[in-house]
């Protein structure tokens, strides 16, 4: 229904609840990408109603590792590449909590590739959002353990030579047990993969293309942030359930969204507490689901 | 409060250090241990992990230092106590994460048996030479508390006090031993629980609404919240105001770095903790920690049969340094003499503050081995004369 051209503006955006609004306006470039995978990170809360006070968020270092920050949730803008162990930390220490990693390719899979992995082999429960650009946006656009090959950036100025990781099929591989793929165009399709992803269990792991319509863009030619925005969707084919060896992503080229993995394997802590409590009988004490706070 | 007793092992044992660590940390009720295994600290965790299941504790064995240091920062938001434990290599790992346990004032417990280093070092045998590392390691300006036990009883009643001390000042604690002292095996006492005072985890009681996470109104630390409680709370290692919120300013930056500094450091004389002994009237005054400690008292009386009138200052809390304690005792004596297992570490701290007014003499070993008491005394005797 189209609105009548009177009527004035709803004073509040509908996901501002689920925002800091006192720490708007955000650090993010007109036409980046990241800000509409928050929207449909905050819509997939609305969604779910989950309690937030249960749902903590936990960042590394980057421009989308500036999300924490911005979501009016306990959160924690941590470490470059340490986003993942430091929410494994939350996650045994109150197992109770739903904890969400938000963060960038380099962040998750440069320097922090080492979590990221043993993440996944072990099945941390945590919902893993990653918005790939492609690149290393906030230190000015340097080479990325994604950036396809022949891509420009800073320091690979005559195109990169290195082949870049196919993150699905890495996490796949590595025991993940909810893998997806969409860009953040695909606006209904996200909010519904994050909303499915919040009520699985598990190590889950979401990869949105996204533009970094200032670096990658510029350095490429690939014109403003809306239109490799509209790039990515037009040229992205969606095939649930795709072979993640399929999914790499060449330099502009096609590449497959969809939800890859959604299966179900006890988490960490299940084959934790299922171990002891067979080996132990009555004398395994487990972590109350609140936590091991020890007080008066 | 007093100790939970489901962590606590009452009675007389004969344990190692290492052992004794973590009986320490399970008495203090620490309940989250993440670590890498390294020799020779391994036997910590190893203790930790058979006895945790029994009293509602988590042991993870994480992929590498840089991750197990990580886990325990987020761990402590949980209102669980947390422990990583560590020697040289692993302790270089951790560095970043420690810098943002300080500038997140996160209170954790980071334990360090030292080995011979640089680099891998002499993994199986004594070092002391982490002791500047552990204050000076991460980037940036930053205040911490550093403590190193000279025997298995102390590794378990100073782990406790290592775990308050985080508690009180809201920092990561370095608990500082060596190879000697974590692979000794002594007689250990551990009391009844109702015996032993752990701080516990105070939470404000402030409504979300009124709270800041970073508001300290006139005093030395914030009121700390636990992550799930409907607080809401930011946190960062950016510089950040009250509100835990960013801020990239000059003011921002001599506000909030300057309180996590001063809160060591204007408390320093509540913090610091050392054994004295006839160091009032004596020509020489040892200084020493750790397992050189043990080394020096045979040292001392050495020199006494020949004469010399030496005191002793046996450094418990290392970090922050008893400056004015030094100070002090600077006027009054001839000179210090400062043996440990590195190449002159604590020894600048103490020509530091002697400031000129007597020498302090450097005993070095180089690591694998304790001096020879003989080596230390003559150095007692020459500096006498
Ligand atoms: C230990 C460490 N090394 C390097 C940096 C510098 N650094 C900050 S963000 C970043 C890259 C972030 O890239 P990505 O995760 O892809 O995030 P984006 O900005 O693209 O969203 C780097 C290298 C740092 N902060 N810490
Ligand atoms: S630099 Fe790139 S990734 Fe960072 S905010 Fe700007 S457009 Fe987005
Ligand atoms: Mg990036």
């Amino acid at each position: 229904m189209s609105t009548p051209p009177n009527t004035p503006l709803p004073e509040e955006h509908p996901i501002a609840p689920y925002l800091r609004m006192d720490r708007m306006p955000h650090i993010w470039c007109p036409t980046c990408g990241i800000g509409t995978v928050v929207k449909c990170f905050a819509t997939a809360l609305e969604e779910t109603q989950l309690d937030l006070d249960k749902v903590t968020i936990v960042s590394g270092i980057g421009c989308t590792g500036r999300v924490a920050g911005y979501m009016n949730l306990d959160a924690f803008h941590t470490t470059h590449g340490r986003a993942i162990p430091f929410a494994t930390g939350i996650k045994l220490g109150r197992p109770e909590l739903e904890v969400v990693v938000f963060s960038g390719d380099g962040d998750l899979t440069g320097i922090g590739g080492n979590h990221f992995i043993h993440a996944a082999r072990r099945n941390m429960d945590l919902l893993v959002i990653l918005v790939n650009n492609f690149i290393y946006g906030m230190t000015g656009g340097q080479n990325a353990p994604t950036t396809p090959t022949t891509a420009r950036s800073s320091t690979m100025p005559f195109g990169n030579f290195e082949r870049p990781f196919n993150l699905p099929h890495l996490a796949a591989s590595c025991g993940a047990t909810f893998v997806s793929r969409w860009t953040c165009l695909h606006i209904r399709r996200l909010t519904k993969c994050i909303r499915t992803a919040l009520g699985r269990k598990g190590f889950r792991f979401i990869e949105v293309i996204a533009p970094c319509s200032t670096l990658y863009s510029r350095l490429n030619r690939l014109g403003s942030g809306l239109d490799l925005i509209k790039f990515y969707h037009d040229n992205s084919e969606i095939r649930h359930g795709a072979d993640t060896r399929e999914l790499e992503i060449g330099y502009q080229d096609s590449f497959v969204c969809g939800n890859f993995v959604d299966e179900e394997r006890p988490t960490f802590l299940d084959l934790m507490n299922a171990h002891y409590e067979e080996v132990l009988g009555d004398r395994y004490v487990r972590m109350p689901p609140e936590g091991g706070w020890i007080h008066e | 409060m007093k100790a939970d007793p489901a962590g606590v092992l009452t009675g007389v044992h004969y344990l190692d250090g290492d052992f004794a660590c973590g009986e320490g940390a399970m008495a203090a009720g620490c309940r989250f241990v993440a670590g890498y295994p390294i020799t020779p600290s391994t036997e910590v965790v190893e203790r930790i992990s058979r006895r945790f299941p029994m009293m509602g504790g988590t042991f993870i064995q994480m992929e590498d230092e840089l991750a197990s240091m990580a886990a325990v920062t987020g761990g402590v938001w949980t209102g669980t106590k947390c422990m990583t434990v560590t020697s040289g290599p692993g302790f270089s790992l951790m560095m970043e994460n420690i810098g943002l346990a300080a500038m997140m004032e996160t209170p954790c417990v980071v334990v360090n048996v030292q080995r011979g280093g640089p680099s891998t070092g002499l993994p199986t045998m004594v070092g002391q030479g982490d002791m500047m590392q552990a204050r000076w390691g991460s980037h940036g300006d930053y205040e911490l508390i550093a403590l190193s036990p000279q025997s298995p009883q102390e590794a378990f009643d100073l782990t406790i006090v290592a775990f308050n001390l985080a508690e009180v000042w809201r920092v990561p604690v370095m608990f500082m031993m060596d190879e000697c002292v974590g692979h000794m095996t002594e007689k250990v006492v551990i009391p009844p629980s109702d015996e032993i005072d752990i701080v516990p985890r105070v939470l404000s009681d402030k409504a979300p609404g009124d709270y800041l996470p970073y508001e300290v109104n006139g005093r030395p630390v914030p009121e700390f919240v636990r992550v799930g409680d409907g607080y809401r709370f930011h946190t960062t290692g950016l510089t950040h105001d009250e509100r835990g919120y960013p801020v990239m300013s000059v003011e921002c930056q001599e506000d909030s770095v300057h309180r996590i500094i001063n809160k060591i450091r204007l408390n320093a004389n509540d913090i610091v903790r050392y054994d004295e002994e006839n160091v009032d009237g004596a020509d020489v005054v040892v200084v020493a920690y750790g397992i050189t400690a043990r080394v020096t008292r045979m040292a001392i009386d050495m020199a006494r049969t020949e004469g010399v009138k030496v005191g002793f200052l046996r450094l418990i809390v290392v970090w922050p340094f008893p400056e004015d304690r030094i100070r002090e005792i600077a006027s009054s004596t001839k000179a210090f003499v400062v043996p440990e297992i590195n190449y002159g570490q604590m020894v600048l701290e103490v020509e530091r503050c002697a400031a000129g007014k007597a020498p302090a003499i450097l005993v070095p070993h180089g690591g694998g081995g304790v001096h020879d008491p003989a080596v230390i005394c003559q150095a007692i005797v020459e500096a006498a004369k």
